[in-house]
């Protein structure tokens, strides 16, 4: 790995003293701070998902066959976005809007997905008063799908840009994209654990 | 680069072109004016939490005291615990950051200036916000650290402002966060490696990476709180099932780091100003900002200290009892460091240099009492009483307050361009360090004659009657200090002394440039080749080891002749204000949850959008009227 | 400016993958899956299940995080605060979690 240290990074345009590009760095600062806040959330539930008083236990309420594919879904638009980045680095702006526009379908798809999901679980009575695992469940859950939503948004505005030329050459487009596509990338993770963690290991 | 040209034809998003003048101050990037801006408002917000003190204090001065009642009483000490922190020392410590470590560094500016600018709008609205529980209803009044289940029991909105204030406070740190960790690792000057950089500087970035990771997870504690309050939840319900600690662990996981969050801007300023008067470099240089990032990495583990009384079990309690004593380690480095510093040194007690070494005579008190806290057993006894109010109190006010002051005396020439009175200076000084004890001190014997914290009243023949009496009136005596700093600010504006570039022969980059700076900060950018630089520029060695000035060495660039001709600054921005305006609204959105309460929420969310597409669209750069 | 602009290119072309090694890490993450979704309804497994479960997720998180989010390609400072960040986290919470289910009367240290 030594071959790609600091002293060896792309020179990037604004002249920095590490060479790393700004935006970059500030969006990886951002991701170790979410990993508290999400952290913190997923903590609330592992001690509380056992306490459901009256109401539903997670082992009867969630439906594992729809939320693995929902989660697939996730997954696969991990992959149409770094399909974007690729073409966008080719230059190719026409695919890179293509494969942009799927990762925000695919969002939207997952987001349907949660609110069918919220939808069913209140009306088999788990509601966010219905006990402390009912709170923590649709916090923690809510907050990832309105991280997804904020994503969606970002898509689709760079589309837009890129549509009406905003989005600048193929490196400042690259960098844009590049950028959006880490914060989606780390949505995926965060869900990558919250579909382990919350929905496939058994309570007791 | 694409921002670099000039747009011939101005859009729908345009940016303002005007940098002077009293509406440039709402639209500025600028990094100076931002930090003046921060350090205007703590000061005023300053004024607001000691005059709740001085209600506090009067309140208390006798038995059976009738000037608050305890609802009033409630509300007022909450408020001052949540002003003094997030309204005063934490702002005040990020306007000095803001203002000095892009010229400390040898940067034009931070590496986002319209982020930044977005933070101290945000914070200004949260300040607001937070205070405007005032007149809707009454303010939050569940302590500081809104202990559940109190939280969320206690009626009104008042703890539901807390919640979204503190949220709303939290964005604009972890914003800034970002911006100074950016701007630290990626912004110095040719030369400028991160072992040259001055003590001020390496606390900024240790203070920058304990608010990056501290603030989600209150963030996170405050986000519960509201869906209890506002939306049926029930996270810290204990007749549902919810668990009241839950809320301790993870607003102490914030709550502790938070401390050194306020208490390391003002080690590194001190850092900065004991080297100047004393007329040495900073004794162990390594040592120090070692000892900073360790006091950071450590501030992690010690947030369980105050929850000893909690029954977290004996293993538990021993463990973290240790890292707190083991915290105290890397704080007394730091403490030999300052000694060591002016130790043999050419003394000059100006009126920072006073604050400064106030600053550790405080602070050995507040650390020491601190320790103390360490020991399970005998937190036990202290939990709750007056004996931490005097701990926290010798650290914050003690500790922060003063080394804050110490820069203010220390910078304010820079900024403004006029020396403060160093008379009226030292008249504040003694003035605050006398009130200071006189109020705190007796604090530690209050508290182990067993008097509680956040008690309204008290009645006769506890034994408690002089002691707050003198700390009622050593209250009156800090105010009257801070009355006189006021009168020294408007007297310096009037006719202060003209301070010059370098007024008191330090040793650091900022220096070099004018005072006030210009808004490039320097005609050149410097090229760095030692640690405290501009004292090397001034001065070389003899071969008896004494310094020798250098002929025009260090010399104030002044080339009037097309100053700042050619460098691109960038242009003021509309949408920072813009963005942050939204929050707020949808603050208030939560709180008032019905059909006006639901169209507060779409239009704040809709203003945000507004500035955020604002943001991105406009155009790099605007040319100047 | 060209030199510039053609070195960064030929950086790029070596940092990141191309468009092949996308399919093939998203094909081994789609297998993966499949099989946390398996062994979930696989009885014989149920001792083994939370280790397996565990390990898919950390293999997953570590090929998104090393492959489409270039953290195997980039500098190492971009690691450093996500790693920070990660463990910080990973240490403090199981602190919590391990004080509330050894004193503080939570639930059995059981799954979690």
């Amino acid at each position: 790995m030594s071959t790609h240290e600091v002293a060896s990074a792309p020179v990037a345009e604004h002249h920095t003293s590490t060479g790393l590009d700004n935006t970059k760095l500030a969006m990886w600062a951002f991701l170790g701070s979410e990993c508290l806040f999400f952290g913190s959330f997923i903590t609330t539930y592992l001690l509380y998902r056992n306490r459901v008083l009256d109401g539903p236990t997670p082992h009867e309420i969630y439906d594992i066959p729809f939320t693995s594919v929902s989660s697939f879904i996730l997954l696969m638009s991990s992959l149409t976005m770094v399909l974007a980045l690729a073409a966008i680095q080719r230059g190719d702006h026409k695919t890179m809007r293509v494969w942009l526009a799927c990762t925000a379908l695919l969002g939207m798809a997952f987001i349907g997905g949660q609110v069918y999901e919220f939808t069913t679980f209140v009306e088999e009575g788990l509601k966010i008063s219905t006990s402390v695992f009912g709170s923590s469940f649709f916090v923690l859950t809510g907050f990832h799908g309105a991280h997804v939503t904020v994503g969606i948004f970002m898509l689709l505005a760079l589309v837009g840009m890129s549509m009406s030329g905003r989005l600048g050459d193929r490196h400042e487009g690259a960098r844009k994209v590049e950028l959006i596509g880490l914060y989606w990338h780390f949505v995926d993770i965060v869900w990558i654990v919250i579909f382990t963690v919350i929905y496939l290991i058994p309570t007791n | 680069m694409a921002t670099a040209a000039y747009p011939t034809r101005r859009g729908f998003f345009t940016r303002p072109r005007s940098t002077t003048g009293k509406w440039s101050w709402f639209f500025t990037v600028d990094h100076k004016k931002i930090g003046i801006m921060y350090c205007v408002t703590a000061f005023i917000f300053f004024i607001v939490g000691g005059l709740e003190a001085l209600a506090i204090r009067s309140q208390l001065a006798q038995p059976n005291g009738e000037i608050l009642n305890a609802e009033v009483y409630n509300q007022f000490f909450t408020m001052h615990g949540l002003t003094m922190i997030f309204l005063v020392v934490m702002p005040m410590g990020v306007g000095l950051m803001n203002y000095l470590v892009p010229l400390l560094i040898g940067a034009r500016d931070v590496a986002f200036p319209r982020l930044n600018a977005f933070s101290y709008w945000v914070f200004l609205f949260g300040g607001i916000f937070l205070y405007s529980s005032f007149f809707l209803g009454g303010a939050p009044d569940g302590g500081w650290f809104g202990y559940a289940p109190l939280n969320e029991t206690l009626p009104g909105h008042g703890m539901t402002f807390y919640a979204l204030g503190l949220q709303i406070l939290g964005v604009a740190s972890l914003a800034g966060a970002v911006n100074f960790i950016i701007t630290i690792i990626n912004m110095r000057a040719p030369g400028m490696t991160l072992l040259r950089m001055p003590v001020f500087v390496w606390m900024t970035l240790v203070t920058a990476f304990l608010l990056l990771f501290a603030m989600p997870i209150i963030a996170v504690a405050l986000f519960e709180l509201m869906f209890d309050r506002a939306f049926q939840a029930t996270f810290f319900d204990p007749t549902q099932g919810g668990d009241p600690l839950l809320w301790q662990h993870l607003f102490w996981l914030f709550g502790h780091p938070e401390v050194y969050i306020m208490i390391l801007p003002a080690m590194g300023i001190v850092s900065d100003v004991l080297p100047t008067f004393s007329g040495k470099p900073i004794f162990g240089y390594n040592a120090i900002v070692f000892a900073g990032a360790a006091i950071g990495f450590m501030g992690w583990g010690v947030w369980a200290h105050h929850m000893f009384t909690t029954g977290l079990g004996p293993v538990a309690n021993s463990a973290f009892a240790l890292s707190t004593m083991f915290i105290a380690v890397p704080t007394g480095v730091k403490i030999f460091n300052w000694i060591g510093t002016m130790w043999g040194g050419s003394l000059r007690f100006t009126t920072p240099m006073l604050f400064s070494i106030g600053f550790i005579a405080m602070f050995i008190i507040g650390g020491l009492s601190g320790v103390t806290h360490s020991i399970a057993p005998h937190d036990a006894q202290q939990q709750d009483t007056y004996y931490v109010v005097a701990h926290f109190h010798y650290v914050l006010f003690g500790g922060a307050i003063f080394g804050l002051f110490s820069g203010f005396y220390y910078w304010w020439p820079k900024a403004f361009g006029k020396l403060l009175s160093e008379k009226l200076g030292k008249v504040h000084f003694w003035l605050m360090f006398l009130g200071f004890n006189l109020t705190f001190g007796p604090f530690h014997v209050l508290g182990l004659n067993g008097m509680p914290r956040r008690i309204y009243t008290y009645v006769e023949g506890m034994g408690w009657d002089f002691m707050n009496l003198l700390s009622t009136i050593g209250a009156f005596v800090i105010a009257l200090s801070a009355l006189v700093f006021i009168a020294n600010v408007v007297i310096t504006r009037r006719r202060g002394e003209e301070a010059g570039a370098d007024p008191w022969d330090a040793r650091t980059l900022e220096w070099s440039t004018t005072s006030p700076p210009p808004e490039y900060n320097f005609e050149e950018i410097p090229i760095v080749r030692h640690r405290d630089d501009f004292w090397h520029r001034k001065y070389i060695e003899t071969p008896e080891g004494e310094p020798a000035r250098v002929l025009a060495g260090g010399a104030v660039a002044t080339h009037e002749h097309e100053a700042g001709h050619g460098i691109h600054m960038p242009s003021p921005s509309y949408f920072p204000i813009v963005a942050a305006t939204g929050l707020p609204l949808l603050g208030y959105g939560v709180i008032y949850f019905n059909s006006t309460g639901k169209a507060l929420l779409v239009l704040g969310a809709l203003v945000t959008m507004m500035g955020l597409f604002g943001w991105v669209l406009e155009p790099g750069a605007e040319e100047r009227v | 400016m060209s030199h510039a602009v053609d070195s960064r290119e030929s950086e790029e072309q070596d940092h990141h993958p191309q468009p092949g090694q996308y399919i093939k890490v998203a094909i081994i993450l789609a297998v993966v899956t499949a099989l946390e979704v398996a062994i979930y309804y696989v009885d014989a497994l149920r001792d083994v299940l939370v280790p397996l479960l565990l390990a898919f997720a950390v293999i997953k998180f570590i090929m998104v995080a090393l492959w489409f989010m270039h953290l195997r390609f980039d500098s190492r400072m971009f690691r450093r605060f996500f790693v920070t960040g990660i463990v910080l986290a990973l240490v403090v919470f199981g602190i919590v979690l391990w004080i509330f289910f050894t004193h503080l009367g939570g639930p059995a240290p059981t799954a979690a």
